[in-house]
């Protein structure tokens, strides 16, 4: 076991359990926010830099700060480590270039995404972005293209947190989308549009932090603070079966899976139960979801952007050891 | 004349053969350490000698083999970083492909010593004619019983390969470089673990400098205590320095660690004064990814010594005054110069290079770039300057691996000791000249 | 360009690639992928199609997306056709301070063509690159394998003259032989 303090709270977690992990079992008040880390999808995280914070003390044993802010995705906590999120200002410092790195050549789209609402870009750039852009560079584009008849791909909007990458090669077998070109023309591929047809494909939409992977079935119908969002579940001999509706009046909009505190959903979902079971009797109706990462959501409204924080302790299991790494 | 270790027999006519190279004493280190010394004893030597890593960090070479995980049954691999795409590095090319033994035999020994059995030679992909001349002495090596199985007798087998590169300036970052010799994108690895306890195919894995691995030839020939007596304080030995730019005499020079920067940059033996009698305004000591220095700063530290060419005595004055050795890629400019416009070239790169995993560097680089672009362009402000400030400092020690710090810091010296020439293209633009260089292409 | 011939690599490559996958440990054929895409450059026209991509995932028993993947991420395979001789110029800081710039412009006069662009007999493709380890004797381009360096204008003519001549494709794989391998 190791002691580790964070932003003054301190909580005794396994060894072998990450910064991130252990600030989020303290609560949503001192845990990093993440933009490519999920905690389902082994060697994720590293990427973004958004959850960096600050080693004020290495260890019982080795107290030395360390000289560089860390991914706090992808470092262990030792015993005796005292760490610093929002109580450090290097860490306020970075976050806001982060931010304003992921927004360069974002589109501000906004308006006509179907990810806004649900967006974590949207929030980060909220709660850690600075108001002004200080570039007038054009943006980098893509063009839009298909993954398929279900799967749209808006390139322009990616941020490469790379989770798509990792649930097409854990989730599905048989890959066929990756990273193609390298550096800031990087871009989420499969070369030669191929269809990624494996029944549980879908979940790349449900993983993509931004909009740049969503539901061609659910495109434009609706956004998303107009939908309501129901619990239900059916016996689904691929997967769990445990789903989320979205209603709009009397109609089931799309299927997503059920996200938890973290945006993370809690199982993944066959493309039968996403795709093909849009109407209500498919499935057994347990009520409606609770929302509460999103309160745009919850709120029906756009100006309401304040998440409410709720300290629930979440049981994250410590990743197996030398899981976290490559 | 200073002494030479690793290019002394580099005037030799068909040194890049193995019977020439065998009749000047070649491959006496692997007779020596395979016959008379256990691993560790070499290992010992190395240490002894206060061997630091040649390929840019400076990391005791020694220290590093001792850290080397040794599980049972599980193969350790010893890998070589040729992949030399630092600008303004070409040291690593000059020896592999005048003496291409002194590399294989380096391997050999160090193999040895680290007890692996199995060992890659990582070559930029723009390097193939030199992959080629590796071949062929490793063929010649295998030939004559230095390479393969119980090798010379001893009961000791080593199979070395060489491998081609892409062409990506990242496959020089050693957990890159494994990635790629996995034939994967060349996407550094987050770290930890390091590869000393999983590197290649998440086996203990040694990478170490072309140069790096060849100071281990005359470093058991000759003792480490003999090695380490050359050179001043934790600079010990010899070094390659690639001299380029606006000099007499460009090309690789080894030099004893300690000689002044003004003589290297000024004596006949070396670089031999800056061309057209110009005066000298800033070096890059140590490839592209270190500080710039102007002329002042560079001949003489902050506090008024003779800088010399070691570790610490291009570092001395930490970034504010000083700089580092790096890859001993040493860029010298003439007062001509423009400092913004080579500035582009090198943000330019790293735009070019930067692996894209990360977002302060994929963005940051390509943004850098744009900025400078625009001030070349007389379209810049002073705001853009600051501004270019501020993102290097948003990318600089928040990055996956230090190719974000490499970014930075070129910018960050430019402007800390040239802002006035940013400022100039800022307000008078049009009153710049460019300068052209067709008087030196045709001299 | 002849695209329509059947990608299949004559029994020499063959046996080449062999001898590549013979270097890494079993089951590691993957890292075989760089010198085979090297060798599939330089057996099909210079540059790497979607097919001949296909191609080498089948002879490595990989995802094509494996190939692709890697294959956009290094400078030196051309994902498009290019001329018989790619003439790449380099630029960054040492060559740039001895000209570099000007060789560029030289040979843009020279061939009618911009950086980027084949001439129109297919002959020619002129490229910049960043540094490539040849600091010292600058200014230099590369061709196929070959290092062209202190570069003057006479020199260029020459070579371009030369190389015309000649009528070649040029590879990095030049001077590879079986033998060595
Ligand atoms: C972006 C980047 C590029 C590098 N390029 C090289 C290189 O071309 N050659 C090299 O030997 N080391 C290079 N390095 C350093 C290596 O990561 C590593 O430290 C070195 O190979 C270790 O060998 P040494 O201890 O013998 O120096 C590079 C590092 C970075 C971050
Ligand atoms: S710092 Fe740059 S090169 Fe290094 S991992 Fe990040 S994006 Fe890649
Ligand atoms: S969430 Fe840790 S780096 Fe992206
Ligand atoms: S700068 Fe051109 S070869 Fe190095």
């Amino acid at each position: 076991m190791a002691k580790v303090t964070i932003d003054g709270r301190t909580i005794e977690v396994a060894d072998g359990t990450t910064i991130l992990q252990a600030a989020r079992m303290i609560g949503p008040d001192v845990a990093p926010p993440t933009m490519c880390y999920y905690s389902k999808l082994k060697t994720s995280g590293g990427y973004c830099r958004t959850c960096l914070v600050e080693v004020s003390k290495g260890s019982e044993k080795d107290p030395r700060p360390m000289p560089k802010l860390v991914a706090s995705c992808r470092t262990t906590v030792m015993d005796g480590m005292e760490v610093k999120n929002n109580t450090s200002e290097k860490v306020g410092d970075a976050r806001k270039g982060v931010v304003e790195f992921l927004l360069l050549n974002h589109p501000l789209d906004c308006p006509v995404c179907d990810q806004a609402g649900e967006c974590h870009l949207q929030d980060l750039s909220y709660e850690h972005g600075s108001a002004k852009t200080r570039t007038d560079f054009e943006r980098r584009t893509f063009d839009k293209i298909d993954i398929g008849p279900y799967v749209q791909l808006h390139m322009n909007r990616c941020i490469l947190c790379y989770r798509c990458v990792k649930t097409a090669d854990q989730v599905t077998d048989g890959r066929v989308h990756g990273v193609i070109n390298r550096g800031d023309h990087a871009e989420i591929s499969t070369y030669i549009e191929k269809a990624i047809d494996n029944d549980f494909s879908g979940n790349v939409i449900d993983v993509c932090p931004v909009g740049a992977l969503t539901d061609k079935t659910f495109r434009f119908k609706s956004r998303v603070w107009f939908t309501k969002p129901v619990n239900a579940h059916r016996n689904c001999e691929k997967c769990s079966g445990k789903v989320v509706l979205w209603y709009k009046g009397e109609d089931v909009l799309r299927v997503t899976g059920r996200k938890d505190q973290w945006g993370e959903v809690e199982e993944f979902i066959c493309n039968t139960c996403r795709f093909e079971k849009k109407q209500t009797n498919d499935w057994t109706i347990e009520g409606p979801r609770q929302v509460s990462r999103h309160s745009v959501i919850s709120a029906n409204h756009y100006e309401v952007f304040k998440k409410p924080r709720e300290l629930t302790i979440n049981t994250i299991k410590p990743l197996e050891s030398g899981e976290g790494n490559k | 004349m200073g002494k030479k270790l690793l290019l002394a027999n580099d005037h030799i006519p068909g040194i890049q053969s193995y019977q020439v190279y065998r009749q000047h004493g070649g491959y006496a280190s692997v007779e020596k350490a395979l016959k008379t010394m256990k691993p560790e004893e070499v290992l010992e030597e190395v240490k002894k000698s206060g061997l630091r890593g040649r390929g840019g960090a400076g990391f005791p070479t020694g220290m590093k083999w001792s850290f080397l995980a040794k599980p049972e049954g599980v193969p350790r691999y010893l890998v070589c970083n040729a992949d030399e795409s630092e600008p303004g590095t070409f040291k690593d090319r000059y020896l592999m492909s005048r003496i291409p033994h002194i590399l294989v035999e380096g391997m050999i020994t160090s193999s040895y010593a680290l007890g692996a059995h199995t060992s890659y030679i990582y070559i930029r992909g723009e390097y193939y004619y030199v992959a080629q001349i590796l071949e062929k002495a490793i063929s010649e090596a295998y030939a004559n019983g230095w390479l393969g199985k119980n090798i010379q007798g001893s009961g000791y087998d080593l199979d070395l390969y060489v491998q081609v590169g892409g062409g990506a300036y990242i496959c020089g970052e050693e957990t890159a470089l494994l990635e790629s010799l996995e034939g994967k994108r060349g996407n550094p690895r987050i770290k930890p673990p390091f590869p000393a306890i999983a590197g290649l195919y998440g086996c203990p894995t040694v990478v170490n400098n072309v140069e790096t691995i060849s100071a281990v030839v005359p470093i058991v020939n000759g003792g480490g205590d003999a090695y380490a007596a050359i050179g001043v304080g934790k600079s010990t030995g010899t070094k390659l320095i690639s001299a380029s730019g606006h000099i007499n005499k460009p090309g690789v020079y080894e030099i004893e660690m300690g000689i002044t920067v003004e003589d290297f940059i000024y004596s006949d033996e070396y670089c031999g004064g800056i061309i057209n009698g110009k005066k000298l305004k800033a070096v890059v000591a140590g490839g592209s990814s270190v500080p710039v220095l102007p002329a002042d700063l560079i001949i003489t530290t902050a506090a008024g010594e003779k800088r010399l060419m070691t570790y610490e005595s291009l570092a001395d004055g930490g970034f504010a005054t000083g700089t580092m050795l790096g890859s001993g890629g040493f860029i010298v400019m003439d007062e001509d110069t423009s400092i913004v416009e080579n500035l582009h070239t090198f943000a330019r790169f790293y735009h070019h290079e930067s692996c894209g995993q990360c977002s302060p560097c994929r963005e940051g680089t390509g943004w850098m770039e744009k900025i400078i672009h625009k001030i070349l362009d007389g379209h810049g402000t002073l705001e853009d300057v600051d501004l270019l400030w501020e993102i290097q400092k948003k990318i600089e020690g928040n990055t996956i691996c230090p190719l974000g710090d490499a970014a930075a810091w070129p910018v960050a010296s430019a402007i800390r000791h040239f802002r006035a020439e940013f400022e100039e293209y800022v307000k008078n633009s049009s009153q710049i000249k460019k300068i052209r260089h067709y008087d030196l292409i045709n001299h | 360009m002849s695209t329509s011939k059947e990608i299949k690599f004559s029994n020499e490559a063959l046996e080449l690639v062999a001898k590549m996958i013979s270097r890494y440990p079993e089951g590691k054929q993957k890292s075989a992928l760089l010198p085979v895409l090297h060798l599939a450059q330089a057996e099909f026209d210079g540059w790497l199609s979607p097919e001949v991509m296909d191609y080498v995932a089948e002879l490595l028993s990989i995802q094509p997306i494996e190939v692709y993947e890697v294959a956009s991420f290094y400078s030196m395979f051309n994902l498009k056709p290019v001329g018989k001789c790619l003439l790449e110029v380099c630029r960054t800081s040492s060559c740039w301070l001895r000209g570099a710039n000007e060789i560029v412009e030289h040979i843009e006069k020279k061939l009618g063509i911009k950086e980027g662009e084949t001439t129109p007999d297919g002959m020619f493709t002129l490229k910049t690159v960043e540094c490539l380890g040849s600091c010292g004797t600058a200014p230099m381009m590369m061709c196929g394998a070959q290092f062209h360096e202190n570069l003057t204008f006479q020199k260029v003519d020459s070579i371009l003259d030369q190389l015309k001549s000649e009528g070649k494709r040029k590879t990095y794989l030049d001077d590879v032989t079986v033998n060595h391998y």
